[in-house]
């Protein structure tokens, strides 16, 4: 099954396309910097450099694949995120399903949350690090910001989207206001809150970052941060790279769990059917 | 000649002891933006228990809006609605409680997607949580099959075509035993040779399961193909125009379309219908 599924991959134009995709972005990296030496891209760190840093055991800069302290970094930012994450998650899904279903809660909140929203994540940094003494939950608290609010905002719309008939035929079924809520409103939502949390997981690991260049002590921003002003350039492009790779890593296993937890969305993509 | 007999010559409705729905003097103004809208105007229907009553106007003309104060979605504005002569709405109380004993089968169709079949079948009776699960499965099985669902009980909504899905709300509808099935346009999205096999099909749960049908449609053909009795509405505000006892026996099957009786009351209704689709028309009145 597994192999025919891979096979059928190699057959498909897919897998060679996004190849080239790379080789082209690379190969750009590699001529403007390397070949070409444009004088714009004089003091960035070649390609050939970065990946003889990030593969060597003994790295100039101090940070490679062979490196304990590279894995702390990565799974510090991580965790960081894990946690932010999962806090934005548990509090800002509630919190949008209401918003989107009961017109007066959405009264109180609603204008109030459409206010603080806008408010750039750097702008929250100094009165994170009054607020929370330690570092390490100002870091979290920064990252749970955005998250927060992109999760609300798409459970929002979600639970506002649902087809009133949805609701009226719960009721007509004789159903009462929570079984509404459970059967109707949170799985008629869930589509856009998994769009929802998709973004937020997204904009979690562009917090963290911001934070962690204030705030941190670890962390891939951390290390991009220190590794600027220790003038190590090619580290900066490490962390740059990890930081892509670990947050495109963290997006598909929710995508994912989307997938699995929304069968009836995905039996009806295959059919090719709408509703 | 007696009432009954009466009833029989006219193939009347079955003898249903419950479900007779009266809507005595219904007005509704819609007054969101403070320009009132007339959208029912002293709008009065007598409907038997049992009797197939079909509303037929141009898209638009206040129907639904009939529908969903039977159904308890929205208040009238004065006048009153009884079913079985207990008060559903009236002075003192402008809207409606949704129940169970008046489900609506809508015009967009209302199965849950996400839920399978047989899960959007045996909801309403597991969520009044009045049987158990196990009873709740067998009776949604076997009236599946009854109405020829066999094979699509674990499929989504969304996997079988949309003739099957309005069948199996239907069906749904019928599980929690309902006095009337309020039918807002259901086979409206369908096209001509799934609509005739659905009116048969829905004709044939009609004869098995005792019921009174409130069936919104802007299909004339429909009407008289399905209805013991069909009310032709003004278009805004709407107030029944003219009734039509349409006089051909039940049971009835497809062969109804080509007779002759089935002829002349298309004619005799038709005019009446033309006439308010026009001024509808005129009006510019957004459908739905």
């Amino acid at each position: 099954m597994r192999l025919h599924w891979l096979l059928l991959q190699l057959k498909s134009p897919r897998p060679y396309l996004m190849m080239v995709g790379f080789i082209m972005f690379f190969g750009m990296w590699y001529l403007t910097v390397e070949v070409w030496q444009l004088p714009r891209f004089r003091e960035m760190p070649g390609i050939t450099k970065v990946f003889q840093e990030w593969t060597s055991p003994n790295p100039v800069f101090g940070l490679s694949l062979y490196t304990e302290e590279y894995y702390k970094h990565i799974w510090v930012s991580t965790w960081r995120v894990i946690q932010a994450f999962f806090l934005a998650t548990l509090i800002g899904v509630p919190i949008g399903l209401f918003l989107g279903w009961s017109p007066r809660f959405r009264q109180y909140i609603f204008p109030i949350f459409e206010m603080l929203r806008p408010i750039p994540v750097l702008a929250w940094v100094p009165l994170a690090i009054v607020m929370f003494i330690a570092t390490e939950s100002s870091v979290i608290f920064l990252t749970f910001l955005a998250s927060f609010f992109a999760t609300t905002l798409n459970t929002m719309l979600g639970a506002e989207s649902i087809d009133e008939s949805f609701p009226r035929a719960a009721y007509c079924l004789g159903a009462n206001k929570r079984q509404v809520f459970w059967h109707v409103i949170v799985p008629g939502a869930m589509p856009y809150i998994f769009t929802g949390l998709q973004i937020s997981i997204g904009v979690a690991w562009f917090s963290l970052v911001a934070a962690e260049i204030v705030a941190g002590q670890f962390g891939l921003g951390y290390v991009i941060n220190t590794s600027y002003t220790m003038v190590s350039y090619p580290t900066i492009v490490i962390g740059m790279i990890t930081l892509g790779i670990v947050g495109y890593t963290t997006s598909a296993l929710v995508r994912i769990l989307g997938e699995r937890l929304m069968q009836w969305r995905e039996r009806e993509r295959a059919i090719g059917g709408s509703r | 000649m007696s009432t009954v007999a009466a009833q029989r010559v006219v193939g009347g409705p079955q003898n249903a002891s419950r479900g007779a729905i009266r809507i005595e003097d219904v007005v509704k103004i819609y007054d969101s933006d403070g320009s009132a809208v007339m959208a029912v105007d002293h709008c009065s229907i007598d409907i038997k228990a049992g009797e197939i009553c079909m509303i037929v106007g141009p898209s638009g003309c206040g129907k639904t809006t009939l529908l969903n104060a039977i159904a308890g979605f929205h208040d009238i504005t004065s006048g009153r609605i009884l079913l079985d002569d207990e008060v559903l709405c009236g002075p003192g109380k402008p809207k409606a409680e949704p129940g169970p004993d008046r489900v609506v089968v809508f015009q967009n169709g209302g199965l849950f997607p996400w839920k399978t079949n047989l899960e959007n079948v045996t909801f309403g009776l597991l969520m009044q949580g009045k049987m158990s699960k196990a009873s709740v499965t067998e009776k949604a099985l076997s009236m599946m099959a009854d109405a020829g669902l066999t094979g699509v009980e674990q499929n989504y909504p969304g996997e079988v075509s949309s003739g099957m899905r309005r069948r199996i709300e239907i069906v749904r509808a019928l599980m929690t035993d309902p006095k009337v099935l309020l039918l807002d346009e259901p086979y409206r999205a369908l096209d001509s040779l799934t609509k005739s096999v659905m009116h048969e099909a829905l004709l044939e749960i009609y004869y098995k399961n005792k019921v009174t049908i409130f069936f919104i449609t802007h299909d004339l053909e429909e009407a008289i193909f399905l209805g013991h009795r069909v009310a032709v509405m003004t278009s805004r505000p709407c107030r029944p125009k003219k009734f039509l006892d349409i006089d051909i026996p039940h049971p009835r099957d497809y062969s109804v379309l080509t007779s002759k009786r089935f002829r002349e009351l298309l004619e005799e209704t038709g005019e009446a219908v033309h006439e308010e689709a026009l001024k509808a028309f005129a009006t510019g009145e957004k459908e739905g």
